[in-house]
């Protein structure tokens, strides 16, 4: 917010009230592409969904509209796939999140030293999140295969016996949350290892010569300084973790995420109820849901973040 | 786990083994400890998980089904490659998929950085009223999934009769409100004032100054907002997956085709994935340090 000269002032001789008017128009002309696209394709679909959630509307003739109140809503609290859903949705999040993040800070902590290669290094840790959600799950369905697949080759040559990675809740959960894992690591180290980089070398020479081990620098110089870093990157996980789709719909192809729903997010709920039901009412109440639950998820992080600050403040 | 909590590395030579002068030299942040054995261990480690999904999509793409299904998996690749890539074209398409593709994420491209460019030298360098507001509702909106719109969007899309057609996923495409705030970033910072007076005193209109000053500064940022925009837009999954079928499919709903059960062998499918993939390795080969580059910096001043 560091805006200087206003653009109209005596800077210019003396105008024409065309080019005047034109002056006080042309910063809107310059908005108007995006927030015209952004209006139509962005805002108004995201607000609609809450009045489409009140009606009864169906996949074949999306003009018809039929009201319904909160329908849906009650139609959605008395199916035990959306809470089942729900809760898988959250299992899955803390899965894929918190192992993700960890090892991610790790990584960045290790990419921070002075290396050989570390370009390489870099490029070669983002190379999964070059990939697609898509490509990336039937990769890892067959590496996962229960009979066949590497991942139970491996297993057994430590003496483990195979796992059915599709059918147990734990075993599914955790089969797709490492496809998350390994798309994203990489890139949240990145972003760790540009907030380590903004640190000041004072700190740690601070540090060092008070005594403290390299574990001590590292939890009371790098992760204080890394802080608002965490907090970004815990909320714009979690939201990714709140809009799974890709990854248990293409696990084994079913859309209800797997034969007992054991991995359906509410992301493929939303999907089953609209696209494999039809009911795209009862779709966008599903959507309303998943929007308030992020709302209470930065809400929370907000209201951390700030507590935390404040009590450091105080000390 | 062990990553975080195992200690970094062997001690050093000396207690003061870097030296300060080389340190102070190179950057006053950050820290430029040398890393050790057990670092480049870990990260080679790292490195191989990273890659080892690729490697064994190319040994799977190249195998007869026959070889997948056997005990010890194959994990070398083999001699069909071409005759599943073959099966793979003609059972899913992927040829228009690629095509398809190519046109949408390219069209997205182009018109996110315009857009985005545009709007964000109003946010960073002009004066005008509700500027305050207009940025706010973009940052404010910047978090929330376009997912969670896509029922509203496909009773758009299904009125104007678009479904199963590019522009349905063209133009939702194009709303970016990383894109400008981002773009809002990157001029505010690199863009000087009296460059932007200068020009005015000469009597140059804004139209003018946007492209001859605004648009030269700003090369580096759209660059990599082109790059990041490209790789999101060609690895989109859910909306595609909504508004087209296979009967014009971008790369990802092929890949959903192929992930959906129609076609069994396994071998296809890895085929399939390979060339559904490898247009984004080959830009992430080519600029995969820019890309790199633009998450750091992105991650620095978001």
């Amino acid at each position: 917010m560091t805006l200087t000269a206003p653009a109209g002032t005596a800077a210019a001789a003396r105008p024409s009230l065309v080019r005047r008017a034109w002056r006080t128009a042309s910063p809107y002309a310059f908005l108007a592409p995006f927030f015209t696209l952004f209006t139509a394709f962005g805002l108004f679909p995201l607000l609609y969904t809450a009045f489409v959630s009140l009606y009864r509307v169906e996949l074949q003739t999306p003009g018809e509209m039929e009201w319904r109140g909160l329908g849906n809503y009650t139609a959605l609290f008395a199916d035990d796939f959306f809470w089942l859903s729900l809760r898988n949705t959250f299992t899955i999040g803390v899965l894929s999140t918190v192992p993700q993040l960890a090892m991610a800070l790790g990584l960045a902590h290790l990419l921070n030293y002075r290396l050989r290669g570390r370009t390489f290094f870099r490029t070669a840790m983002l190379l999964p999140y070059a990939t697609s959600v898509a490509a990336a799950t039937l990769v890892f369905a067959q590496l996962f295969g229960r009979d066949f697949g590497v991942v139970n080759y491996l297993l057994g040559l430590a003496g483990v016996d195979p796992v059915d990675w599709g059918t147990g809740t734990v075993a599914s959960q955790f089969a797709v949350s490492t496809i998350v894992i390994w798309r994203w690591t990489g890139y949240n180290a990145l972003i760790y290892l540009a907030g380590m980089q903004t640190i000041p070398a004072e700190l740690y020479e601070a540090a060092e010569m008070d005594g403290a081990s390299r574990w001590r620098q590292f939890v009371h110089v790098t992760l204080p300084g890394l802080r608002p870093t965490i907090v970004f990157t815990a909320v714009v996980s979690t939201i990714g973790a709140t809009q799974l789709f890709g990854e248990p719909l293409l696990f084994e192809g079913s859309i209800s995420g797997g034969i007992s729903h054991q991995y359906q997010t509410l992301g493929l709920y939303l999907y089953e109820q609209g696209w494999g039901f039809f009911h795209l009412g009862r779709a966008a109440a599903v959507a309303w849901v998943m929007f308030l639950l992020i709302v209470v998820v930065v809400g929370a992080n907000a209201l951390i973040a700030r507590r935390r600050s404040r009590t450091e403040a105080g000390r | 786990m062990t990553v975080l909590t195992a200690p970094p590395e062997q001690p050093r030579t000396g207690p003061g083994a870097p030296a300060p002068g080389r340190r102070g030299s190179r950057s006053r942040t950050g820290r430029s400890l040398r890393g050790g054995p057990v670092t480049y261990t870990v990260l080679i480690l790292a490195v191989l998980v990273s890659a080892f999904p690729f490697y064994w999509t190319l040994v799977a793409a190249s195998r007869s089904n026959a070889d997948l299904a056997r005990v010890p998996p194959a994990l070398l690749p083999g001699p069909d490659l071409f005759r599943n890539i073959d099966a793979v074209l003609a059972e899913a398409d992927i040829g228009t998929a690629l095509l398809n593709s190519l046109i949408v994420s390219g069209s997205v491209t182009a018109g996110t950085v315009l857009c985005c460019t545009l709007a964000g030298f109003a946010f960073a360098k002009l004066r005008f009223r509700g500027r305050g507001a207009l940025l706010a509702l973009t940052v404010g909106t910047m978090m929330i999934p376009p997912q969670l719109g896509v029922i509203p969007l496909f009773m758009v899309i299904a009125e104007l009769g678009w479904v199963n057609q590019l522009q349905s996923v063209i133009l939702p495409g194009l709303v970016s409100a990383f894109g400008v705030f981002f773009m809002r970033q990157f001029l505010a910072q690199s863009l000087p004032d009296e460059l932007i007076e200068a020009a005015r005193v000469d009597g140059a209109s804004t139209a003018r100054i946007f492209w001859s000053i605004v648009v030269p500064v700003a090369r580096p940022g759209m660059a990599v907002l082109g790059l990041l925009t490209f790789m999101t837009a060609w690895n989109d999954f859910f909306w595609p997956v909504v508004a087209l079928s296979s009967q014009n499919p971008t790369v990802q709903v092929a890949l959903r085709q192929l992930g959906g059960g129609y076609v069994h062998d396994q071998s296809v499918i890895m085929a399939g994935t390979l060339l559904g993939t490898l247009p984004v390795l080959l830009v992430f080969g080519l600029l995969g340090r820019a890309i790199v580059g633009g998450i750091m910096q992105g991650a620095v001043k978001g």
